[in-house]
């Protein structure tokens, strides 16, 4: 079993000069007033997304597991980073959120949100202990497939109802709104938004590396072979369990940061982004994008996105939906790849057609190579 | 659909080429749910916001110049409310926004608007304590539905009174303001039900009962409630949100209460919502809104009228024209338009800073359900009617209050 290159496949300088587009350039145009604040916020949030998607695609297109239930974990980064910006509004009293249901102190679970390190270790953590311990059951109990899938959207479920309650004391149905500062900055300068977005795009960068790293690993080829196969690698003496487990707990974490960094770049987080909805669309962007390509659903969250904030404006808003719907129909049906798979897509049809030219003209010549190739 | 569309978005392309040139017009922002599951109401406040402006524009506009509405869907997707709310005050700098239906959709753009020295009217029932210097609220605030419901079901004789809502905000805060108030009026705990939870220090945090969306399975409660309605003077204040009054009212139908040993006064059911229920089930329960659609004044004939004609010749797609209603929501969204375009004469300037302060001090409108008049808090005075509903899903008018002043905060004012 040899290492694949690490470059080669990896398109590394498109996606050296992607990202740096995407971390220097784009916030650079920002500061100069050529890309307007409007646009690099939204921007931000179609990145938060694109982290998202790739944590999808790790368990859905590289190890064969349709988790629909990453939007859970990205709503509870959300919330970890809600409950440390509600203790940073300061003022007299208690945020409208805990006077509303009669509240006239912190409840004790929140007064260590104050520090941001600690809400920055739980958004690893609280995240990451839900996977384990539901991985653990899961996985040990050989659920797969569609019963894998059906568990983890009846767990978001869950968890939806759980935070509307009042007496959780999360916000209920309205959730946290109304942030104020960010590690002492204020979140309506408009530096502080360039930094949260370059801090998105920072974490996308790393997150695609790391991922592109990971699944071309050894690790990586296993989790390919048990997206093929789990039977025969686990008869090759691999625990399988473990390392479905190592691979769900990693995306939640990931899932869990994006989240964190899209709250304060929306200005709210509430339970209805958990909901079983957001997963299922969430795993259309990877569908839309390419699965199994790490960059396949950072392109198809992004295009989605942006679809839907320039579509839900004006005549076309109620027709959106019908968008959405109709491109993913084409996708499916004559695109298998996804949106990244076009090129290849395109270039073989080429390639068909030119071979069929030139072989009607000239029987000896011979069909390039590469051209065939996925 | 494919059909619909081509028309539309060519009328789309036309309307943003022919907009680049107009130069004697104002833009404003009109942000609802056109998707999801809000669709369903706010569409209705889309439709009465573009007759509005229409009927405005016939008139002259505002100024002199014509309303040019920006229309965005807010998908009941409550980050999309957030983005749309930029983008109507970056991109489109419109002067003033119409929309939100719940709550959290308003506090998602709250934010927003105060960063940004936005103008929000707000026109739907809410729970108060808020006051934000860019939001007018031509919603109804508690005492101008709950308190007046319990003055005349008090004057009606009962003494005792059942608190049920869906677990959400505005009923929590609701019931709580309802508990301080009639304990104000003498009314002993024993007979306010649906229990209360405490905290440690035994002060009553939460009254009533709670559902969550979607509930349907209504049984026990409903045995608790034929229990505490034994003696005969009691009644139920509900909260209860869109589809769960099916099953609620089902299951108290089932167990034998009727309007006349037990009534039901609902604050989140309107003209509107009975297009999705049952109406026939629900007669001669109460209804507590500071509009109807039954009210008998010209200015309302010529409201209901003028709209189903618009409604009838308009050209926005996928609009639905047969069967509509008005109902409060509308009529408050109606209202907030022309108390804008008041105070913009008044103020004879476009700037938000100045509207409000034209706003606050004291604008009247006469409306169709009687006239409004904007206060100095961001609420209106206007007069609160007790309806009792009829099996095509209108009201029947019991009792009018003139004039009632909205309060956004109410929470320990009755002792």
């Amino acid at each position: 079993m040899t290492k694949q290159p690490f470059t080669g496949r990896l398109h590394t300088p498109l996606l050296i000069a992607l990202a740096v587009i995407l971390v220097v350039v784009i916030p650079l145009l920002n500061s100069l007033g050529i890309i307007s604040n409007f646009t690099l916020g939204n921007w931000g949030k179609y990145l938060c997304y694109g982290i998202l998607a790739i944590s999808i695609d790790l368990l859905w297109g590289y190890t064969g597991l349709l988790c629909l239930g990453q939007a859970l974990f990205f709503t509870l980064g959300g919330y970890m980073m809600g409950m440390h910006l509600m203790r940073m509004i300061g003022g007299d009293g208690v945020p409208t959120f805990l006077s509303m249901v009669g509240r006239t102190e912190w409840p004790s679970f929140f007064l260590p949100f104050s520090s941001f390190p600690f809400a920055l270790l739980m958004m690893v953590v609280v995240p990451g202990m839900l996977a384990y311990v539901f991985g653990y059951l899961a996985f040990r109990s050989r659920i797969k497939g569609v019963y894998f899938s059906i568990l983890t959207q009846a767990l978001t479920y869950g968890a939806a109802l759980l935070f509307f309650r009042n007496e959780l004391l999360m916000g209920g149905n309205n959730g946290f709104t109304d942030f104020r500062t960010l590690l002492g900055f204020s979140l309506r300068e408009d530096s502080t938004k360039r930094w949260l977005y370059i801090a998105t795009a920072l974490l996308l960068v790393l997150v695609v590396w790391g991922c592109k790293w990971l699944t071309h690993s050894r690790f990586g080829l296993i989790q390919r072979a048990i997206r093929d196969s789990e039977n025969r690698v686990l008869f090759s003496g691999y625990a399988t369990a473990n390392f479905k487990l190592f691979i769900f707990v990693i995306s939640a974490v990931i899932a869990s940061l994006a989240g964190a960094l899209f709250v304060p770049q929306v200005g709210i987080i509430n339970p209805s982004e958990m909901d079983t909805s957001k997963s299922l669309e969430a795993v259309v962007w990877v569908a839309l994008g390419g699965r199994g390509t790490i960059v396949g659903p950072v392109i198809g969250a992004i295009s989605v996105n942006a679809l839907k904030s320039w579509a839900s404006v004006g005549a076309t808003a109620d027709f959106w939906p019908l968008m959405l719907g109709g491109a993913f129909v084409l996708v499916v049906l004559f695109m298998p790849k996804g949106m990244v798979g076009l090129p290849a897509q395109i270039q073989g049809y080429i390639t068909r057609v030119s071979r069929n030219k030139s072989a009607a003209e000239s029987p000896s010549s011979e069909p390039t190579p590469e051209a065939t190739k996925p | 659909m494919i059909k619909q569309f081509i028309p539309s978005a060519l009328a789309a392309f036309a309307l943003t080429s022919a907009s680049v040139h107009a130069e004697d017009s104002v833009k404003v922002g009109v942000l609802h749910s056109l998707s999801g599951t809000m669709a369903i109401s706010e569409t209705s406040l889309r439709d009465v916001l573009l007759f509005t402006f229409d009927e405005i524009n016939a008139a002259g506009g505002v100024m002199g110049k014509k309303i040019e509405p920006v229309v965005v869907d807010g998908a009941s997707n409550w980050p999309l409310f957030a983005e749309k709310a930029k983008q109507l005050l970056d991109q489109d700098k419109v002067a003033v926004t119409f929309g939100c239906w719940t709550s959290v959709s308003r506090k998602s753009v709250l934010p927003v608007f105060e960063e940004k020295k936005g103008l929000l009217f707000y026109p739907v029932q809410y729970e108060g304590e808020e006051m934000s210097p860019n939001i007018f609220y031509t919603a109804e605030a508690v005492n101008q539905q709950a308190t007046p419901a319990v003055d005349y079901l008090m004057e009606e004789g009962k003494k005792k009174f059942y608190l049920i809502g869906s677990d959400y905000v505005y009923p929590q805060t609701t019931n709580l303001i309802l508990l301080e108030y009639l304990l104000s009026k003498g009314v002993p705990l024993e007979n306010i039900g649906g229990g209360f939870s405490k905290d440690a220090s035994g002060k009553i945090i939460s009254a009533g009962k709670y559902t969550p969306f979607g509930h349907t399975d209504y049984q026990q409660i409903v045995s608790e409630i034929k229990q505490f309605a034994a003696s005969g003077d009691a009644c139920i204040i509900s909260t209860l949100n869109g589809d769960t009054n099916v099953p609620f009212f089902k299951e108290y139908a089932a167990a034998g209460l009727d309007a006349e040993s037990c009534p039901v006064v609902s604050f989140s059911v309107s003209e509107d919502e009975f297009r999705g229920l049952p109406a026939s089930q629900l007669v001669g329960q109460l209804g507590c809104w500071t509009y109807f659609q039954s009210i008998k004044s010209p200015a309302n004939e010529k409201f209901i009228s003028n709209f189903q004609a618009w409604l009838a010749k308009s050209d926005v797609p996928g609009i639905v024209k047969e069967g509509r209603v008005t109902c409060s929501p509308m009529v408050l969204s109606y209202n907030g338009v022309y108390l804008w375009k008041a105070a913009v004469e008044k103020a004879g300037s476009f700037e938000v800073e100045k509207v409000m302060a034209a706003l606050k001090g004291g604008i009247s409108f006469d409306g169709p359900g009687g006239t409004v008049t904007s206060q100095k808090n961001h609420h209106l005075t206007k007069n609160v009617f007790i309806g009792e509903t009829k099996a095509d899903g209108q009201f029947k008018i019991l009792k009018e209050f003139k004039n009632v002043v909205g309060e956004p905060f109410l929470k320990g004012t009755y002792k």
